[in-house]
Parts: structure tokens; sequence; C-alpha cells
């Protein structure tokens, strides 16, 4: 079942229990919002789409920036449980040593919930978890290329990840997986860019001289977008034109990857979405409506993005988030 | 005199830069293949001379600090800074040329403002330069406030990709910096005084060298060089990526240094075999490239190399295989050129 068709069916669920009433306005609760800090753009993106997300709601969103550090974050919580917020979201920075705050808030009766990072604690001690899938981003940009390639022969090279990160090693195996019994589709070589522009573009560029400069190339699978754009200029540079010579598919859905796709030098993207609060909020309302115990782990949507999702617009309603 | 010059080529710099150039070769065969396309060279070799440009032209500015005994782990950030100028300049509608001297100036203050701090302050030099290597990121993150700052502007993109009679314009930017500051260091007393200041700056200074304005003046051309460099990353990827530009690559620069054969300890130092050092380094990334060693191997590989390299160099190897026997025999030390 997919996310949209969980959460709709827990709205539902939830408006037909609370006699009427708009089971989704929470509007006038506080919410204490402990954020991991500004390390990329997409975390900007996350923290104003969350307030975004907050104002749509009526919510009171008192934030807090840990500026990468735990013993910010958990003195954060600790000073939202003693103003008695309704509620708690926290990026968590790292995965171990929320066991005591997580109980001080459960004691003080105020459910947690957790954003795009999971927690090494009991599952009792928050009340749900807000992520993406990562597997499933990789899967997803896999299956574009197996749609779009059909039978033909497409040698791939992918542009990974920092080494042993989470992302770089679940959007591998998720795109390995999707190429999986398409035996036409192979990844021809393999290297990390850093998750950066310019290493995208050296490596790429290496990648182009390596298969006979690029003509032996049919697509590139850059882990992050920003390697993507760097791909596409060492694709220019090779004099190849991206998106027709070389499809190009991503993940993450950062503005200027969506302008690439409006010129036609990138086909797809997979949105790693900002928008961590929305769900969060949902699974709140219904919460508080109610006291339906949402599923502990809410899978974001992966959604894809090509030429015919106008990318123009999407640019235009991005570029002021952060990114 | 020819038979110095074979000599001096015979050094172990340049030959373990041909020999990282043959495994290349043997790895990937068409490694010295070089096509002409749209008005400029392209092969996996010139990719070496343009990727391997940036950490070269830092060390041509490092090169000189090191040989006053310090070390400036600043030049990486100081990029970022010099990148973040560039680009902003550029987007708020000033002119390109602006942009650049205004990127260069501030990175000549960021390089002045370490030489003040070990020459006049008197501060350690990893501990001066670690100030402006902490802060420097921060400031270029303030300048482009998080963005990553894209533009389209002409000439920086030049600067970045363009090409001059074939080669790349990062290549040609390191070869005439490379040119000019050999002849400054080599051709006028300034390289003796650098190397008398690394050795003993006491007794430099007793001597009659004005110690202190030369170590302000090795550090401004650090951080002059680490300018330029910034402008020729920002310009590569058309845009000031004030996170990751340069990130790491003071480390990149003091290695290409330390090949190069000059030492952390001062005195005697070589620009040209500095520059050197960068292009092995940069060989060995375009090799494990374009060779399709699975990403994990990276870095073991080049650590690997590297240690092989210094091994090479090191006082050991020579007492075992002399390299230059009848120095060895009457027992003259090396000292500089």
């Amino acid at each position: 079942m997919s996310i949209i068709t969980k959460l709709a069916l827990a709205a539902g669920l939830a408006t037909a229990l609370s006699s009427g009433a708009l089971a989704q306005d929470i509007s006038g609760k506080v919410v204490g919002f402990s954020q991991i800090g500004s390390e990329s753009g997409w975390r900007a993106a996350e923290t104003s789409v969350t307030k975004q997300q907050a104002e749509e709601r009526g919510v009171d969103l008192k934030f807090a920036d840990a500026q990468q550090k735990q013993e910010n974050q958990i003195k954060a919580i600790r000073g939202f449980i003693a103003q008695g917020v309704d509620a708690i979201l926290v990026a968590p920075v790292v995965a171990t040593g929320w066991d005591d705050v997580l109980q001080e808030a459960k004691e003080a009766e105020i459910p947690v919930v957790l954003l795009d990072r999971g927690v090494e604690a009991p599952e009792d001690l928050y009340l749900t978890s807000v992520a993406s899938d990562q597997v499933k981003e990789g899967r997803v940009a896999g299956q574009w290329l197996v749609d779009n390639v059909g039978s033909e022969d497409c040698k791939v090279v992918e542009l990974q990840g920092t080494v042993g990160s989470s992302p770089a090693i679940n959007r591998k195996k998720g795109f390995e997986e999707a190429i999986a019994g398409h035996d036409n589709i192979t990844i021809a070589r393999s290297q990390t860019g850093d998750f950066t522009r310019s290493k995208g573009k050296e490596v790429m560029e290496g990648f182009i001289k390596a298969e006979n400069g690029g003509a032996d190339i049919c697509a590139v699978y850059a882990h992050n977008d920003d390697m993507a754009v760097g791909a596409i200029q060492a694709i220019k540079d090779a004099g190849l034109k991206p998106g027709t010579d070389i499809k190009v598919v991503s993940i993450d859905g950062v503005p200027d990857i969506f302008q690439a796709i409006a010129a036609g030098e990138a086909n797809a993207t997979v949105e790693l979405t900002p928008n961590m609060a929305g769900p969060a909020f949902d699974a709140l309302a219904a919460y508080w409506a109610d006291g339906t115990e949402p599923e502990k782990f809410i899978i974001t949507e992966s959604k894809l993005y090509t030429a015919a999702d106008d990318p123009e617009g999407e640019y235009e309603r991005r570029k002021g988030l952060g990114y | 005199m020819t038979r110095r010059m074979l000599g001096r080529l015979a050094n172990p710099q340049l030959l373990a830069l041909v020999g990282v150039l043959l495994i290349n070769w043997l790895l990937f065969p068409s490694f010295f293949r070089v096509t002409w396309q749209d008005g400029r060279l392209f092969g996996s070799v010139i990719d070496v001379l343009n990727r391997g440009a940036p950490v070269a032209i830092l060390s041509i500015g490092m090169v000189g600090v090191i040989a006053t005994k310090g070390v400036d782990l600043s030049v990486g950030a100081v990029m970022a800074v010099a990148g973040a100028v560039a680009a902003s300049l550029v987007v708020a509608g000033y002119p390109a040329p602006v942009a650049v001297i205004a990127a260069l100036l501030v990175g000549l203050l960021c390089g002045l403002w370490n030489g003040f701090l070990v020459a006049v302050l008197d501060i350690q030099p990893i501990v001066a330069t670690l100030v402006l290597m902490v802060a420097g990121r921060g400031i270029a993150q303030l300048i482009t406030q998080g963005f990553i700052v894209t533009f389209n502007d002409p000439l920086l993109i030049f600067i970045g990709t363009g090409s001059f009679l074939g080669l790349p314009m990062a290549t040609v930017i390191a070869l005439v910096l490379l040119v000019l500051v050999t002849l400054l260091v080599r051709k006028t007393a300034i390289g003796l005084f650098i190397e008398a200041v690394g050795v003993n700056r006491a007794a430099a200074s007793l001597a009659g060298i004005r110690s202190r304005m030369l170590l302000i003046l090795v550090y401004a051309l650090s951080g002059l060089c680490a300018a330029i460099a910034g402008i020729i990353v920002a310009g590569d990827i058309r845009g000031a990526d004030a996170n990751n530009a340069g990130l790491w690559l003071e480390l990149d620069a003091i290695l290409a240094v330390v090949i190069g054969g000059t030492s952390l300890l001062g005195g005697r130092f070589s620009v040209p075999l500095a520059v050197v050092g960068a292009l092995i380094i940069q060989a060995m990334n375009t090799g494990i490239l374009v060779s399709g060693f699975p990403p994990e191997f990276n870095l073991i590989v080049k650590a690997g190399m590297i240690i092989l390299i210094l091994l090479i160099q090191s006082p050991l190897a020579t007492r075992i295989a002399p390299r230059r026997p009848q120095r060895a025999r009457i027992g003259v030390q090396r000292t500089a050129k």
C-alpha cells in the first residue's frame, strides 16, 4: 500500500470517527522542532518547508537549530518539555544516546516524531518516524531507465555518493534491484563523486574517456542531482548532448536539476521530499483527534519527475526554499 | 652539460610521474590517446593536466610557505572564499574583471592575515592558518548564504573551462604561475632568503634578511595562489560551492610539496618539483577513474602509491641504491640547486 493511500485512509478514518469536526484542524497547537542544522541545501529546504507546513496548519512552531550537535538537540528538547509544548519534532543528528531525553518527553506525555533519520531507542519512546526510503529512491530511478530503454542494449555509468555513506549504499542497491532481470542494461562503470558537482564532473570526464569518448555510454545514474549537474557539463565538454546522447537520471530534486530537465539536458530526477513535517503533522492530528497510533515508520513518497512534470514550475516552486 | 641535464631529469619525482603514467597506460591502453575536438585537445592526459592544475597552483604557493618551516592549512578555505566572492559579485551584476580582481584581492588579504599572525604575532603557522581554515569556510558560506551560487558569466567560465592554444585554461594559468614564481625565487635572491629563513630564522635575521617581510610575502603569495585556484574551480562548475570547493585540497597541496622533495622542516625547496608532485597525485586520481577499480579501493591505492613514492625518496633508499654515487662517495650532502 503506498503511503498516499495509507495517509488517505488514516485521514478518512479519523474524519469518520471525529463526529464531523475536521480532524486535521490542529491550529493553536504548539510544536517544538529541533533541527540538526543547515549543513546542506536540502536541510535548509526541510527547515523552510516545515515552517510553511506549520503556518498552513496554524501551528505555533518553536524552531531550534542544533548546529550539528546532539547536546544542543537534547538541550532544545528539554527546553520544549519545560515549556510544555504539545508535540516535538526531532531530526536526530546521530542514532544513539536519545533514550533518556525521549523518556523524559514520554513521562511529560509529549509525543515525539522523528524526521528523516531514525534512532536506536525503544520504539515506544516516540510516536512515529517520517523518512524517505533510500533503496526505493534508487529503485524508482532504475525503473525509469528500464521503462525508457526498452530492449536496447544500455551501458550505464554510475556516480556514487560518498563511499560508505548510507544514501550511497542504499541508492546503489535500489537501482541494481530495478535493473536486475533486464540483461540489456548493465552498469559499466561505477565511481564515487562524493555528492559534489566538481567531483561529479571530473569522474564523468574519466568515464567518457574510458568508454570510447562517451559513444558507448547510454545513460548516467547519479546518486544526487549535484553530481548529475557536474556530469552534464562534462558530457557537453566532450561534444555530446546530455539528455539525448547520454540519458541523465538522478535523485534529490534540487532546483538546478529542474532547470536542466527543462533545458532537455537531464531526463529524470527522483524527489527526496523536504516535506517530512507534513506527514508528521497529519499523524499528530490523527493522534490528537482520537488517539490513533500511527505506523511506527512513515515512508515519504519518492516521486519521479521528468520533462512532462512542468520542470519550470517545479524550479520556481523550489528556488526560494534554501536549496 | 647534457649529462647534467639528464641527471637533473632522472630525479625520483619525475621517475615516479612516469611510473604512474605507465601504470595508467597498462590499466587503460588508450590513456595517452589525445585527439583534437572543438578547438581543444581532448584525452586522459589532458584531464591530468587540467584537473591537476588547482592543486598545482596551490602547491606553488605552499612550497614557499613550507620552505620557511611553515604550513598554510587555509588554502582550501581561501579557495572557497575567493570562488564565493567572484560568483556573488557577477551574480550581483558587477563586471567579471572586477569580480576576478576582487576575488584575487580577498585571497591576497587572507594570505596577508596569515602572514601577520605568523610573522608579527609569532603564532605557530599550523595554528595561525588553522584559524582561517575553519573560519574561511564559514565566511564563504556567509557570502553565498549556503546556496551554490551559479552564474553564466563568460569570463569566469572561460577561466574555469576555456582553452588557450588547445590547452585547458587552468593548465595555462598554472604554467604561467610556475614560470613566474620559479624565476622570482631562482633569478633573484628571494629563494635563498626563503631557504635561509627556513633553516634558521634567527640566524637569517642576524645576517640582515628581513625575515618578517619575507614571511608575510610567502603567505600572501600562498593566499593569492589559493584565490586563483578558487576562481578556476568555481568557473569549472559554473558555481561557487562554499561547502565543497577546495575541501581537503590543502592536504593534497602539502602532499604535492612533500612528494616534490621539499622538507617540512624548511630550507631546501623546489617549485617545479612540487608541481610534478601535484601531477603525480592527479595522475593517480585520473588513473583510478579510467581503470575501473571499485571506489572502495581509491584511498588504499592512493595511499599505497604515495608510501612507495616517499620510500623511493627516503634516505634509506638512497643508501641502498645510491642515486648519485659520485656525490655519496665523497660525502657531500645534497644541497639546494
